[in-house]
């Protein structure tokens, strides 16, 4: 594209910019009726009309990626993260962009009505930016997305292991969720900080929670109990479902070195036991 | 040369590898605790690593092959106190140390020898 059809361009939106701003506003709140942030969506379109016209300007491709164009992309850039936290959809995040189009352009007809070509390059033009910088703010909003999920991430990971001592010399790991590679680390580290910590002789692992078992979650629940086993605490494995526990021979997965018991309660009496410990009825008089 | 002091208590010799193990050292405890167990009549060996940041694989086979020839000369060995990381470590090696029994501490190891020497 040419240096004077964005010249053309950025003297369009330069002179008639409070109209622009207006039309924009209007047709804004068109699109986001029940949103309840027209006066915040307003005052960002005033803020952002004056920083296209100056990129358009200033630029010398239509390409929304050189320096020019970064005040107009932060200020975007800031828009669409928040929309992301707030919890809107892209959609309506890439109708801000999207809606100056039907107002620049019938202002852009009004215009160039006796010149057809200024017509179609300034429509161009301002076709392409737009829909460059919409599709920016769906970038942006899906990257704000991403953080938010590996944040959340992140903390599920550290809610959900928690190693809780029973009692003198008993510690318990409740494990809910499914097990991968990352989280199975997180737990084996914990429980056996914590056995360092209490000097526990016994851990009981709970897997009720643990909707599936398949190899790979075998296969680390066997190497956390053989870590135990090495620095000197037993492990007994509790809460194996019926279904869970099929799977586990059909898979031909061996838990013959570990004690198992379908559980808690179970496991708990037996930790009692191996702690020398033991439970009697009281009776009532 | 840097050698592992082994001490004797009562019928138990209890090692406690306070330096960097490498392999040299690792033989040569293998041996010196070999010839004790016999000189000395052991019955009971506990090898305190708690002091040890870094097992590796050849250190791991080393404590498993000395358990074994301990058991041969009718001694249980102990090993005791190992970190977390190191019990990490050795299990993603795929060292189980099978037939080597562990503890917590050097306190726990000994009542469990003194259990087994009893019955």
């Amino acid at each position: 594209m040419s240096q004077p059809s964005s010249n053309i361009l950025a003297d369009v939106i330069n002179k008639y910019e409070a109209e622009l701003t207006n039309d924009w506003k209007r047709t804004l709140t068109q699109v986001s009726v029940g949103t309840g942030l027209e006066s915040e969506l307003a005052q960002l379109c005033t803020q952002f009309l004056p920083l296209f016209s100056r990129a358009v300007q200033r630029a010398a491709q239509e390409n929304i990626n050189s320096t020019e164009w970064d005040e107009a992309r932060n200020l975007l850039a800031e828009f669409s993260r928040l929309r992301a936290r707030q919890g809107f959809t892209p959609t309506q995040t890439a109708m801000f962009i999207f809606s100056l189009k039907q107002p620049l352009f019938s202002l852009f007809r009004r215009e160039f009505a006796t010149q057809p070509a200024e017509l179609a390059d300034a429509t161009w033009l301002s076709n392409t930016l737009l829909d460059q910088l919409g599709l920016f703010t769906v970038e942006v909003f899906q990257q704000s997305r991403d953080q938010i999920i590996s944040r959340q991430q992140q903390e599920l990971l550290e809610l959900s292991t928690p190693v809780v001592k029973l009692w003198q010399n008993i510690l318990a790991l409740p494990l809910i969720g499914t097990l991968d590679s990352s989280r199975t680390q997180v737990v084996m580290e914990s429980l056996l900080q914590k056995i360092i910590e209490t000097g526990a002789a016994i851990a009981i692992i709970d897997i009720t929670g643990v909707p599936t078992v398949d190899t790979l979650v075998a296969q680390h629940l066997l190497k956390t109990v053989a870590a135990a086993r090495l620095m000197g605490a037993d492990c007994i494995i509790s809460g194996i479902r019926p279904q869970i526990a099929q799977t586990i021979v059909h898979l031909g997965v061996d838990l013959e070195d570990v004690i198992t018991k379908a559980t808690l309660a179970d496991a708990f009496v037996v930790a009692l036991q191996r702690t020398g410990a033991t439970l009697s009825p009281t009776l009532k008089a | 040369m840097e050698k592992i002091p082994i001490l004797r208590i009562g019928k138990v010799l209890l090692v406690t590898i306070q330096v960097d193990m490498h392999d040299r050292l690792a033989l040569a405890l293998q041996e010196d605790l070999s010839e004790r167990i016999v000189r000395d009549e052991a019955n009971g060996v506990i090898i305190d690593i708690s002091a040890l940041d870094i097992v590796d694989s050849f250190i791991g086979r080393v404590l498993s092959n000395t358990a074994a020839v301990a058991r041969i000369l009718d001694a249980e060995t102990i090993v005791v106190g190992m970190q977390p990381a190191v019990a990490i470590t050795l299990v993603e090696l795929g060292l189980n140390l099978t037939g080597v029994k562990t503890a917590l501490n050097v306190e726990l190891g000994m009542a469990m020898l003194s259990r087994r020497l009893r019955s």
